[in-house]
């Protein structure tokens, strides 16, 4: 009965803090003004939609990969599954939930196209030291 | 004896403990960041001793048993005390730290007794059940202080990025050994899944403190109304 309790207890706040969490690293990012190339490649414009996500995480796995943002990223994806299945699931029946679940998701995408820019800008940094050496 | 994954997470674990104390001095944060950075020395030194003790006495060794059960209750009870050195943080403005040590030694203490009433008709495995039983509500404790300390940080509108980083991957780690500990419970014949869960979810801490450092600075700010707005 107890660790049913705090089984449930502890789920429902690992969701809350997940979700939290996620946010703040999608927050940071958010900030950052893309570069018009990476507007180009990923054809996101103003703002992303949950539609660009993929797309934009395909080009991520085309770029080398980098130790710092391979976190963040991970966690980023889990989120954006969990907002696909609240999308399929209690969205259907809560209108705002859909709205909510669809900006979420172009959050995500933004994110993803941000870490591109950043992996973009350290291949032509690692390209530039050969060259160089 | 212990199998390959054991060895990898321990391996992993020890080197992102490393990572966060060495990215934190190179950004400057070791100081301003102290209780965190001294309880990942503590998780590391831990850890190497750990290995120690294990290589030396082997792994069906009592000497093996009492340690790590006790150095994992201390590493815990020191991430109790990072948790109330963020409390002071947080409410810096008001003055109250000497509030904050003192309700956390009280905590912390009530947190002992209870588990000590726990697992005192055990006596013949009295002193790692209580280690174990501490553990496991602490834990639960931890979560919760975890979730007030955010409920706080919404009310008072802390900003500073790094700090809302820090808490929000505090109760994740919080809840996921809850969780775990909660299911071992629950469901006893599948312990070697949750004897599995463990060496990952240690791992999980250092990585989001090593991001946090090496990616956020410290003047970054965010507001974390922001963050609970939109998921109502």
């Amino acid at each position: 009965m107890m660790a049913g309790i705090i089984l449930v207890c502890s789920v429902v706040l690992f969701l809350q803090f997940f979700v939290f969490y996620c946010r703040s690293l999608i927050a940071v990012s958010s900030k950052q003004a893309l570069s018009p190339e990476v507007k180009d490649v990923t054809g996101i414009q103003r703002t992303a939609s949950g539609e660009d996500f993929q797309r934009v995480m395909q080009l991520l796995q085309l770029c080398p990969e980098r130790r710092e943002d391979r976190n963040g990223i991970q966690a980023i994806s889990t989120y954006f599954r969990l907002l696909n299945f609240l999308r399929s699931t209690v969205a259907r029946l809560v209108p705002s939930m859909r709205v909510w679940t669809e900006t979420e998701r172009g959050q995500c995408a933004y994110y993803a196209a941000v870490a591109l820019e950043r992996r973009i800008s350290f291949s032509r940094d690692m390209l530039a030291q050969q060259m160089d050496a | 004896m212990l199998g390959p994954y054991t060895y990898f997470t321990w391996l992993a674990c020890t080197l992102l403990e490393a990572s966060v104390v060495v990215c934190a001095l190179k950004q400057g944060a070791f100081r301003r960041y102290l209780p965190l950075n001294l309880w990942m020395l503590l998780e590391l030194l831990s850890g190497v001793s750990r290995f120690y003790v294990l290589s030396t006495y082997g792994l069906q060794s009592s000497a093996y048993a009492y340690f790590y059960y006790y150095s994992d209750a201390l590493t815990t009870i020191g991430l109790y005390f990072v948790l109330a050195s963020l409390y002071s943080r947080v409410l810096d403005e008001l003055k109250v730290e000497y509030y904050v040590r003192m309700a956390a030694i009280l905590l912390l203490s009530g947190t002992a007794v209870v588990s000590y009433l726990i697992v005192r008709q055990s006596s013949h495995l009295l002193v790692t059940r209580f280690a174990y039983e501490l553990h496991q509500n602490l834990y639960f404790v931890g979560l919760v202080l975890t979730y007030l300390l955010w409920g706080v940080m919404l009310k008072l509108r802390e900003s500073r990025t790094r700090v809302i980083q820090f808490v929000l991957s505090l109760g994740l780690l919080f809840s996921m050994f809850a969780a775990n500990y909660a299911l071992r419970n629950l469901y006893p014949n599948v312990s070697w899944l949750w004897n599995a869960l463990p060496p990952l979810i240690d791992c999980f801490l250092p990585l989001a403190w090593c991001y946090t450092f090496l990616k956020i600075p410290e003047e970054a700010r965010l507001m974390p109304s922001r963050l609970a707005e939109a998921s109502r």
